[in-house]
């Protein structure tokens, strides 16, 4: 038993909470309350009514053959996207912990990326990618037809998970070299005494106590893969070509808000909200337990 | 889209403010427009409400750019049901199905009467308010912003290969495609996959139905049949040119939008619409000889009209009498002619009024050399009398139905589909959407 310290009377404890409680209450349930009715009716734009039709709305997007493939892109994307985003930061965080000449302005140079807007980059990213215009027009002018995300789905897919790990690499980065800066320097050191070259050294030291960061980040990774690359799929690709970069967030903006179809988007949300706190749940329940070093 | 909001943001905040400057001398009474437009023509369409501010001194209209047409109609719906709406907005085409079920609005027909203004409704060209109007032919919006989609060409690449003049017909096309190609031009014809163009246009001007029940007008049971019209057939001959190396899709994910294409002089044939014209002709490539030209036909086919595209403007429901008043004075006021010529001249957009068009004519205003050829657009839109197919199109869940048949055009024009298969699909997703939006309004009737 832990014998943890606590308020002995519960209504400071509940006045002290409240703020916060307002503030989820206003932005987190309520809106969900409402998607949650929507979900279950079909919903006029204008609100000139709405009539419940029960388990239709799911039934619909369940037994939609490209809801089913925006789901597996999803995952597609949510892997690919973390394990690049991941894969980069770590070895960059690797290197400069080992305090090369000018890791300083390294690090600081690293972390920017995450402070662009995701519109932004995606400008950068259209560009950089065009077939005809871009850096890889002089490719495909050796090459032609090598690269042409217009055209190739999985060009674009490509593409779009680029753009989007190129912010994630700088917010990892800043994980992973604080979990390093915590590894205490006696044991690098002493592995290094013993006679550890660099690479052991990371490999059998470091990287097994950074795997508490680890598994934090890949979570956070993959369910912001999942609610925060609507922004780059939207000036990048808009979910083309032909639905090949359309993932789950992308499918609910478009059908809810350019498609006014707000009950089969609440419907999509509630479903991408499930897998969102399943996959977190999962993680943090099982994964996580098993990964500290005592 | 932060930075659009932002900027849409900075504008309304700008626009508040000059509104709040004059407004110190007299009470005057004030009501709102939500635009979809941004940039340049947000601008203008400031410009004609700083215009009818300046022309009386009863009402001040602030006119608020939302960021883009999807959102001035979202941002409507949001404020119309939290009752913090505009008296006026700006909803583009495809929008207007969903508004005339809803109720929400004041029709603009009942709004003049109610307010003492008399208005010929017979003034509009009847392809563009055919457009807007109930399958009555009842405006329940003014037309405002309006275009439709016309060829352009290049002369200096068509003198090369000894022609003078736009081609007429799509196997016309074809072949000065393959001239100019053997003449060593890379892109002699651009297109992109935009189903106004390519889909709604080519239907219109070929009387060709989109679906049935007159494209929608005649009830919310319709169905879509593109996949067995000569739009199949415009789609194989679109096909054929691309594998043979004539033909070329440009888009922004690619590079250069048609637009820029053809500005740079890299291609040389495109349609879109009439409202790029001031923007060709302002990034044209020095010393380039371009013109324009109605869309082409197959050969063979009767012109029937072209469609309008743009945006009406809708009275929302639920605003004082005072503001209703201010409405219809406004609607009034750019309905004159000396306005249209205004808001034609500043932008690309053309007249909607006959009056309007005549006194722009009479002014030598489609002589002049950045002008020259936007007549064009109108010669199009009133290429014959107003058909069942070349109405409009009055389709619930249209923007939805557009991206499944630019999907599949993007699959078929990319060799995963067939051009059968491809628009089968199109048309049996199309329909399955028609289908829940009939359900989401049951019991409810299209005027």
């Amino acid at each position: 038993m832990e014998n943890r310290p606590h308020f002995k009377t519960l209504w400071l404890g509940v006045l002290l909470v409240l703020p916060q409680l307002l503030l989820v209450l206003t932005f987190f349930y309520w809106p969900t309350g409402a998607a949650l009715f929507w979900a279950f009716t079909l919903e006029q734009p204008w609100g000139g009514g709405s009539q419940f039709v029960g388990l239709d709305n799911f039934s619909n997007i369940f037994t939609d053959r490209f809801y089913w493939e925006s789901v597996l892109r999803s995952l597609v994307f949510g892997v690919g996207a973390s394990a690049l985003a991941m894969g980069i930061a770590l070895v960059l965080a690797l290197f400069c912990d080992r305090q090369l000449r000018g890791y300083a302005y390294y690090r600081t140079a690293l972390v920017w990326p995450f402070a662009v807007a995701a519109p932004a980059a995606a400008v950068a990213f259209r560009y950089i990618f065009a077939p005809e215009a871009g850096v890889f027009a002089a490719l495909n002018q050796l090459y032609p037809n090598l690269w042409n995300p217009a055209t190739n789905g999985d060009h674009a897919m490509i593409m779009i998970i680029i753009a989007y790990s190129w912010k994630y690499v700088a917010y990892n980065f800043i994980f992973f070299l604080a979990g390093l800066q915590a590894i205490p320097r006696s044991l690098v050191e002493a592995g290094a005494m013993d006679g550890a070259g660099v690479l052991r050294r990371m490999r059998d030291i470091q990287l097994p106590l950074l795997t508490p960061t680890f598994f934090f980040l890949l979570v956070i990774n993959l369910t912001d893969s999942f609610v925060d690359s609507f922004g780059i799929v939207d000036i990048t690709t808009e979910g083309g070509p032909s639905k090949a970069t359309t993932l789950m967030v992308y499918k609910i903006y478009f059908d809810g808000f350019k498609g006014l179809d707000y009950s089969g988007a609440a419907a999509q949300s509630i479903v991408l909200m499930v897998l969102v706190m399943t996959l977190t749940v999962v993680q943090f329940r099982y994964i996580e337990r098993r990964i500290h070093y005592k | 889209m932060q930075i659009f909001r932002r900027a849409a943001m900075a504008l309304a905040f700008s626009t508040m403010l000059g509104v709040a400057a004059d407004a110190t001398a007299q009470q005057r009474i004030k009501f709102e427009l939500w635009q979809g437009l941004t940039g340049d023509l947000g601008e203008r369409v400031n410009d004609v409400c700083k215009r009818f501010n300046e022309s009386q001194a009863e009402f001040e209209i602030a006119c608020i750019s939302q960021g883009s047409y999807d959102e001035a109609v979202q941002n409507s719906i949001a404020a119309f049901r939290a009752k913090k709406h505009p008296t006026i907005v700006q909803v583009f085409d495809a929008g207007t199905a969903d508004l005339m079920l809803s109720g929400a609005f004041y029709p603009a027909k009942q709004l003049m009467a109610d307010f003492g203004h008399q208005v010929d409704w017979s003034r509009y060209f009847p392809g563009i308010s055919n457009y807007y109007a109930t399958s009555k032919g009842e405006l329940y919006s003014f037309p405002f912003n309006s275009s439709t989609a016309i060829f352009y060409w290049n002369k200096d690449a068509f003198a090369k290969v000894g022609r003078t003049a736009g081609p007429k017909t799509w196997e016309e096309v074809e072949g000065i495609s393959r001239e100019l190609k053997k003449a060593g031009y890379a892109c002699p014809f651009a297109f992109e996959h935009d189903t106004w163009q390519m889909m709604e246009q080519f239907s219109a001007i070929h009387g060709q139905p989109i679906a049935t029940r007159g494209n929608g007008y005649e009830g919310l049971d319709a169905e879509l049949v593109f996949n067995k019209t000569r739009f199949v057939d415009y789609v194989k001959f679109l096909k054929k040119g691309l594998d043979e190396g004539i033909f070329a899709i440009k888009e922004k994910v690619s590079g250069a939008t048609i637009s820029e294409a053809f500005s740079s002089g890299d291609c040389q044939m495109t349609m879109m619409s009439v409202a790029g014209h001031g923007t060709v002709s302002k990034t044209a490539k020095a010393g380039m000889n371009w013109d324009v030209a109605m869309l082409p036909l197959f050969d063979g086919t009767k012109r029937t009209n072209s469609l309008v595209g743009g945006a009406s403007l809708w009275a929302l429901s639920g605003k004082s009498k005072d503001e209703y008043r201010g409405a219809a004075a406004f609607f009034a006021f750019i309905a004159k002619p000396e306005s249209e010529e205004f808001f034609s001249t500043v932008t690309g957009y053309i007249p909607v009024t006959i009056p309007g068009f005549n006194f722009m004519k009479a002014k030598g205003f489609y002589e002049k050399a950045p002008y020259k050829g936007r007549e064009v657009a109108l010669e199009s839109l009133t290429a014959s009398e107003v058909t069942p197919n070349s109405r409009g199109i009055r389709l619930g869940g249209f923007i939805q139905i557009r991206k499944e048949t630019r999907d599949a055009l993007q699959a078929i024009f990319s060799d995963k589909m067939t051009v059968e298969a491809g628009l089968n699909q199109a048309v049996e997703r199309g329909n399955a959407i028609l289908r829940r939006f009939e359900r989401t309004y049951a019991g409810k009737q299209l005027p």
